[in-house]
């Protein structure tokens, strides 16, 4: 890349714009700094044809993302499949559903491999040699391993009773990893003092404005793999809720630098657990400001952020584009798993499940169109959360090596059905 | 009554440079308050029109005002009263 397309940083609050420094509020009023682009010479400078020509990774956006050179991190990142649901939407009764699925990202297997990659390029920009972050456990798997390949050392930071395959895949990295007693809004507020104490590059504190842009680069492919057009529908998954404003905003800048013809009119829905829900909460109290979760209580830890960052913002993104919010509970979030396991052969985390169980929700509800192009957002993968599914899969049947044995349980497994084992079996609550 | 309140590195040039500025008070609010008077800076940046503004979390000893009593928390001798950006995380 020859030249950067960003002008500094701006406040999303006030507008007062700062140089690029690793740093991610306004110092007049808190609010966050969100990069500043020169949307103008990005315009000139790119294409489709451009883009298509390029290898298929989040880096075939790269003059959307806040870098000042070539990327040096997570090189492999992005570039996941969209997947046209058939089976599932017939089964949902929507019509044209789709999954932007993450859960096979590289290296560690979910959306932050996308954050990831760019905020550690930038740390590498900005000359740190020390990262960590807070973290539900996706983003550990993914600064560790990140930053093992960059020589980078990293210490992380997960609520200590975080799934032991979250702690494994970080450790194993060799990550510093601390697993603090206290729900992850403790963790994160303790990194913040961390990151300003040492000076050190936390991806998603000081480095937060860097990171949460490449959630965009999961925008423009689902945007590219539509044939350049955005979907009518979006669900997403909340937890510190950046990831829902981001491929908003994803969909806004393809636009305005001419790679769509048509100006987005898509509606966002978020989907949370009913155990950890200040957002969809916010969202249907028609409150603007959420009301923080103190002790967040499902099996769905990756989206257990009791105070959302983001939580202003996505609520309002939610409204505005005329979509909505809601949660389920761990039951339904497990009958989520194994629907799009059944029907998709997507082996999703709590999060899909999550997302999926909220699609349903709100379809029933009539908030969620049958109609239109909708994809779901997949953004982690269900090896990593075995333990929530554990004790709703079958156990494989034992058999001797003999063909008499086989024979003898092959008609108590029952016959092929197109239809998958699970139908939710929930009864929705508040529809 | 004696506390401590912790100033986020950014915002140490409003507040005389220091990382911990030693303030008299009972309640949260004159704690932030009494940093005012001192530093008068930091005013219009913690709050507007007397409300704390949106993205910023207070804590007494590590834990959010907002599930204690928002500015009307006590605090006593030694209490370390910590300002952090809200916009952090995720």
């Amino acid at each position: 890349m020859s030249a950067s397309f960003v002008k500094g940083m701006k406040c999303r609050v006030c507008g007062t714009t700062y140089p690029v420094s690793p740093n991610n509020f306004c110092t007049d009023d808190f609010g966050p700094l969100e990069i500043d682009y020169d949307y103008h010479s990005i315009t000139e400078a790119i294409s489709r044809s451009k883009i298509e020509m390029r290898t298929w990774n989040m880096w075939r956006y790269r003059e959307f993302m806040p870098l000042d050179n070539d990327p040096t991190v997570g090189l492999h990142s992005g570039g996941t499949p969209l997947i046209k649901a058939n089976r599932l939407g017939k089964a949902l009764g929507i019509e044209d559903l789709y999954l932007k699925n993450d859960a096979v990202n590289f290296p560690t297997l979910s959306f932050k491999d996308r954050v990831v990659a760019v905020a550690l390029s930038k740390a590498k920009e900005f000359g740190l040699k020390t990262v960590g972050c807070a973290s539900t456990g996706n983003l550990a798997n993914s600064v560790a391993a990140n930053a093992a390949s960059a020589g980078l050392e990293s210490y992380i930071f997960v609520p200590a009773d975080l799934e032991k395959a979250k702690i494994l895949g970080t450790s194993v990295y060799g990550a510093k990893v601390l697993g603090v007693q206290g729900t992850y809004d403790e963790v994160n507020r303790l990194c913040t003092q961390v990151a300003f104490k040492h000076g050190w590059g936390f991806v998603n504190i000081n480095l937060r404005p860097f990171y949460a842009e490449g959630s965009k680069t999961m925008g423009f492919e689902i945007a590219e793999q539509l044939g350049w057009k955005t979907p009518d529908q979006v669900v997403s998954p909340m937890a510190g809720g950046a990831l829902i404003g981001k491929v908003h905003k994803a969909f806004q800048e393809a636009y305005k630098c001419g790679l769509l013809e048509k100006e987005p009119t898509t509606r966002f829905f978020g989907a949370q657990a009913s155990g950890c829900n200040p957002i969809t909460d916010a969202v249907k109290n028609n409150r603007d400001q959420h009301k923080p979760v103190k002790k967040p209580n499902t099996i769905c830890k990756s989206l257990a952020i009791g105070d959302p960052a983001d939580g202003y913002f996505a609520s309002r993104l939610i409204r505005d584009s005329g979509g909505w919010g809601e949660d389920v509970t761990d039951d339904e979030i497990c009958e989520g798993m194994l629907m799009l396991a059944e029907y998709e052969g997507v082996f999703a985390e709590t999060a899909g499940g999550t997302t999926l169980a909220v699609a349903r929700k709100l379809l029933q509800q009539g908030k969620l169109s049958p109609h239109g192009k909708t994809v779901l957002l997949i953004t982690g993968n269900g090896l990593k959360t075995q333990d929530a599914i554990t004790s709703h899969v079958e156990p494989p049947t034992h058999i001797a090596a003999t063909l008499d044995a086989f024979e003898a349980v092959r008609e108590s497994l029952g016959d092929f059905t197109p239809l998958a084992k699970t139908q939710f079996k929930t009864q929705l609550v508040g529809v | 009554m004696s506390v401590r309140v912790q100033i986020p590195t950014p915002l140490r040039p409003s507040a005389g440079d220091q990382a911990i500025v030693e303030v008299t008070a009972t309640k949260v609010g004159d704690a932030l308050n009494h940093l005012i008077e001192i530093h008068p800076a930091m005013g219009g940046k913690l709050f507007d029109n007397g409300k704390l503004r949106r993205f910023v979390n207070i804590y007494v000893n590590d834990e959010d005002i907002r599930y204690l009593d928002m500015l009307d928390t006590a605090i006593k001798d030694g209490d370390e009263v910590a300002i952090i950006p809200a916009v952090a995380g995720g």
